[in-house]
């Protein structure tokens, strides 16, 4: 039910056109299944899952083909059963183009389901049902593909003040949580009750854009019966559905850049994932599908329930691209990732597949000089000064950009999209973030090469002596003396002087080390596992770039 | 290839300067209205000059000309340098401030964006300096025959006749000649051509001025921060001293609705190139022009002093941006990442 309830602001923001009626006029339609699914292993934050199959196995539906890498990682399943062809690299759905590791199975048409059965979650321990989720390859679906188990932990206290669901989908196009709550409203907030359980949260907010009336009905009602949890509508504005930017309209907290929600206690999670939880949880159902937006510049756009794995052109073909269709965009107009085929598969993150034309998304006009004019200031969610963060990062004063809080930019695009002088303001953030990556990955490597040259000149002294102390021994008098010699060589507490090298070397280290922590910029530390993500999205594309240059350098580079 | 976002606002350099032109038409409306038509040569002379010049440095650059000459930068430039200069001042007077804004003030320090001083502030100073003579001969009040005008612009003749001090010099003149025994309500008074509030005629110009820059406001082509600081501390700091000494101080009204002030309110201190950018900085770099306005104004030597107070805060633009600079997302509380 709707509750009075005290909404807060977040700084700037756009309006930008939405477009989300044509894909929401017709309800969600089954993806068939295609000729060949191609599965990526790595379909998370964290560790590549290791491949469970091999070609020529048969597989079921919801089997799992990949464990789990770690704690940090997610399993993938087989979307439906038939036979594994290959596993072998295949085009990612991501911008740099690279290959990775994908089970290809080929579809026996029967799609026919392992044995499921629903989790007692309520008779097993915390760490027994997170391990469950990660087994079932849950993971965060608003985007982020955050391995869920992670995050329904309420920390420290034990407890938790706030549970966030993110229904607000605040980017143009995308509408695939519009119309789960429209459709599986009452599923969905029983996904919400478990993970409420799980993180022992006092309340729960649905925070949900006012341009979803249906939406918005559909969850009051489905949460009417639910002590303690409400359907917040919040005024339509990008990004309000960043899960920061939600989390403070709702609640009025800031978590800051680098920091755990759950220390402030919140923790948000997307519609989309409490759907996932109740299918993994109450239905025993890995997570094999979504439901896929295709819309932009086809004739029929709409939602889709989509098989992980299958191709975008056979998602596409259901929905008659135009004939000017010239690329195709994961994601949403304002964050989405260009697609490098239309060959690769929608996987877990894949929210939308966005349909682009030239005519639909125009090159950008002529980049003109900043006139500082304060505009991407307006619009920055962060509160940045987003032009002087594109001075430092276009002089490459990365020390500036940094101490003006650089990586507290989510790179929503705001800043770009109101920009008169259409400066591409995001694209020089990527760089600048990916030059201060690499540099400080280059000072680690020499941090490491500089103490294993010391440790080297150590071990060639230590060397040096003991075939002195044998030379002695071999020369000079009485075995007895030597083998004495020798054995004062072999244990560590040896000469005084000796002791007073290694203290010396030791403390050498100390120092490499303090000096190492000191220089270590403050803003990297601490990288969350989506960071740690991104920087190797970029090392990727740093790669391709390098590869590309390649013929263009002289021989020797 | 392109990046995200796909999509753009329509928004261009070219539509802010536009609208910041059409913002100025209903103060030159009303300046027409009272002191003839000979503004509209300016004008005109200034931007021909503006677009010349800027063409030439562009090619001299290298950079794309229809795209640059386009974007109305330097029609705004010229537009100022016509609005502040005395609008029966000699042509070449205001050809070579603006040629000086153009080439010396914008391009020579990087062209659009890179300028750390208002090119038109910089036309301003030097000519005052340069000719002070020519830079406080206005028309009077009613002396609005064109061809008369036209004359003392393209002619050689000099017009006394139909020429005069401003407002806030002629009072700065008898304050600082007249040894005592001028007060402001004398010089105000008995001067037939002064107006009530800022001198007949430039009350209104004011007026229009203000008009237009609301308007300014309301399209976020500016922010409130600068005009209100800057008329907040010229009604202050004036008012103040109004009230210790009315004789000796004009008052509060008088400053901010004479002379340069409210032009300067909206479109000169408003410059987001030269000037503070972060909210409070825009507050303390108005609020510091205001004060060094008033300070000129009231001891200095030259008939107004908007320019060389805009001029002097612009260097300090870098250190007020740095030290103002807004907290970001989660460190409000201090907290730093």
């Amino acid at each position: 039910m709707s509750m009075l309830h005290r909404l807060f602001n977040f700084h700037g923001g756009v309006k930008p056109a939405y477009n989300k009626e044509a894909s929401t006029q017709q309800p969600i339609a089954v993806s068939p299944a295609p000729t060949f699914l191609v599965i990526p292993l790595h379909q998370s934050i964290g560790g590549t899952p290791r491949p469970l199959v091999q070609a020529g196995d048969k597989v079921l539906k919801g089997q799992r083909i990949g464990e789990a890498d770690g704690n940090v990682s997610s399993a993938v399943h087989a979307s439906t059963s038939g036979t594994v062809t290959a596993v072998e690299m295949r085009l990612m759905p991501h911008t740099s183009g690279l290959p990775a590791l994908c089970v290809v199975i080929e579809p026996d048409g029967r799609d026919e389901w392992i044995t499921r059965t629903p989790f007692d979650y309520r008779n097993a321990t915390p760490t027994q049902t997170r391990d469950y989720l990660r087994d079932a390859g849950v993971v965060g679906l608003g985007g982020a593909v955050f391995p869920s188990h992670l995050k329904l932990n309420p920390g420290k206290s034990g407890k938790l003040d706030t549970l966030v669901i993110n229904g607000a989908e605040c980017e143009p196009f995308i509408t695939c949580d519009d119309v789960l709550m429209r459709e599986r409203a009452e599923a969905t907030v029983k996904g919400i009750a478990i993970m409420r359980e799980m993180l022992a949260a006092g309340r729960v907010l649905v925070g949900i854009e006012d341009n979803k009336p249906e939406a918005i009905a559909a969850m009051e009602k489905a949460v009417a019966g639910e002590k303690d949890m409400a359907v917040i509508v919040v005024p339509t504005r990008y990004p309000a559905g960043g899960a920061k930017q939600l989390i403070r309209v709702l609640t009025g907290i800031e978590v800051p850049h680098g920091k755990r929600s759950t220390d402030y206690g919140v923790q948000c999670f997307n519609v989309g994932t409490a759907y996932a939880i109740y299918e993994a949880i109450a239905l025993g159902q890995p997570l094999v599908s979504r439901i896929v937006t295709v819309a932009g510049n086809v004739e029929k756009a709409r939602n889709y329930e989509v098989l992980f794995g299958t191709p975008m052109a056979d998602l596409i073909a259901l929905c008659d691209a135009k004939p000017d269709t010239d690329r195709l965009i994961m994601g949403g107009p304002m964050m989405g990732v260009r697609m490098p085929a239309d060959s690769v598969p929608v996987v877990k993150a894949t929210n939308c597949v966005l349909v682009g034309s030239p005519i639909l998304f125009p090159p950008p006009p002529p980049e003109m000089p900043c006139i500082r004019c304060g505009e991407c200031a307006k619009a920055c969610p962060a509160d940045l000064q987003p032009f002087e963060l594109y001075w430092f990062s276009r002089a490459k004063i990365f020390g500036k950009a940094q101490e003006y809080n650089l990586f507290d930019c989510i790179e929503c695009g705001c800043c770009a999209y109101v920009c008169p002088s259409h400066i591409p303001l995001v694209d020089y953030y990527r760089f600048a973030k990916s030059e201060i990556w690499a540099r400080e990955k280059e000072k680690e490597a020499a941090d490491e090469a500089r103490v294993r040259y010391e440790f080297r000149l150590f071990r060639e002294e230590r060397e040096k002596e003991e075939k002195a102390a044998r030379l002695a021994a071999k020369t000079a008098a009485g075995r007895e003396k030597a083998a004495a010699a020798l054995a004062s060589v072999d244990q560590p507490t040896t000469t005084p002087e000796e002791d007073a090298k290694k203290a010396l070397i030791a403390a050498a280290l100390e120092r490499a080390k303090a000096q190492k922590a000191d220089a270590a910029p403050q803003n990297t530390e601490q990288l969350t596992s989506e960071q740690q993500a991104e920087i190797a999205a970029i090392e990727a594309r740093r790669a391709e770039i390098r590869e590309m240059a390649k013929p263009h350098l002289p021989p020797d580079n | 290839m392109n990046n995200s976002p796909y999509f753009l606002k329509p928004a261009s350099v070219q539509s802010v300067m536009l609208r910041v032109l059409a913002a100025l038409i209903p103060g030159i409306a009303v300046y027409v209205w009272f002191f003839g038509a000979a503004i509209l040569v300016q004008i005109g002379l200034a931007s021909a000059a503006a677009l010349v010049a800027e063409a030439i440095m562009l090619k001299l650059r290298g950079k794309p000309l229809a795209l640059f000459l386009t974007d109305g930068s330097a029609l705004v430039t010229a537009w100022l340098i016509a609005l502040t200069f005395p609008s029966i001042a000699p042509w070449w007077l205001t050809v070579l401030g603006t040629l000086i804004a153009i080439v010396v003030a914008k391009h020579l320090y990087g062209g659009l964006g890179q300028n750390p001083f208002n090119p038109a502030m910089v036309a301003f100073a030097l000519m005052i300096v340069a000719y002070p003579q020519l830079m406080s001969q206005w028309p009077a009040v009613g002396a609005t025959e064109f061809a008369t005008q036209l004359d003392a612009i393209f002619g050689f003749r000099h017009l006394d006749a139909m020429a005069m001090a401003t407002p806030l010099d002629a009072l700065r003149t008898a304050l600082h000649t007249a040894e005592a025994k001028a007060t402001v309500a004398g010089v105000l008074g008995e001067n037939a051509a002064v107006g009530n509030i800022g001198g007949k005629g430039w009350e209104w110009i004011g007026a229009g001025y203000l008009l237009g820059g609301v308007w300014l406001v309301q399209q976020r082509i500016i922010t409130w921060h600068m005009p209100v600081a800057f008329l907040a501390t010229l009604f202050a700091v004036a008012g103040l001293f109004s009230l210790i000494d009315n004789a000796q101080f004009a008052g509060p009204l008088f400053h901010v609705f004479t002379g340069g002030a409210m032009l300067g309110a909206f479109f000169i201190v408003t410059d987001p190139v030269s000037g503070a950018t972060t909210p409070k900085g825009k507050l303390i770099f108005a609020a510091g022009v205001a004060l060094l306005t008033w300070v000129i104004r009231t001891f200095g030597a030259y008939p107004d002093g908007i320019a060389f107070a805009v001029l002097l805060m612009n260097i300090a633009v870098p250190l007020i941006d740095m030290y103002t600079q807004p907290a970001v997302f989660g460190h409000k509380n201090g907290e730093h990442s």
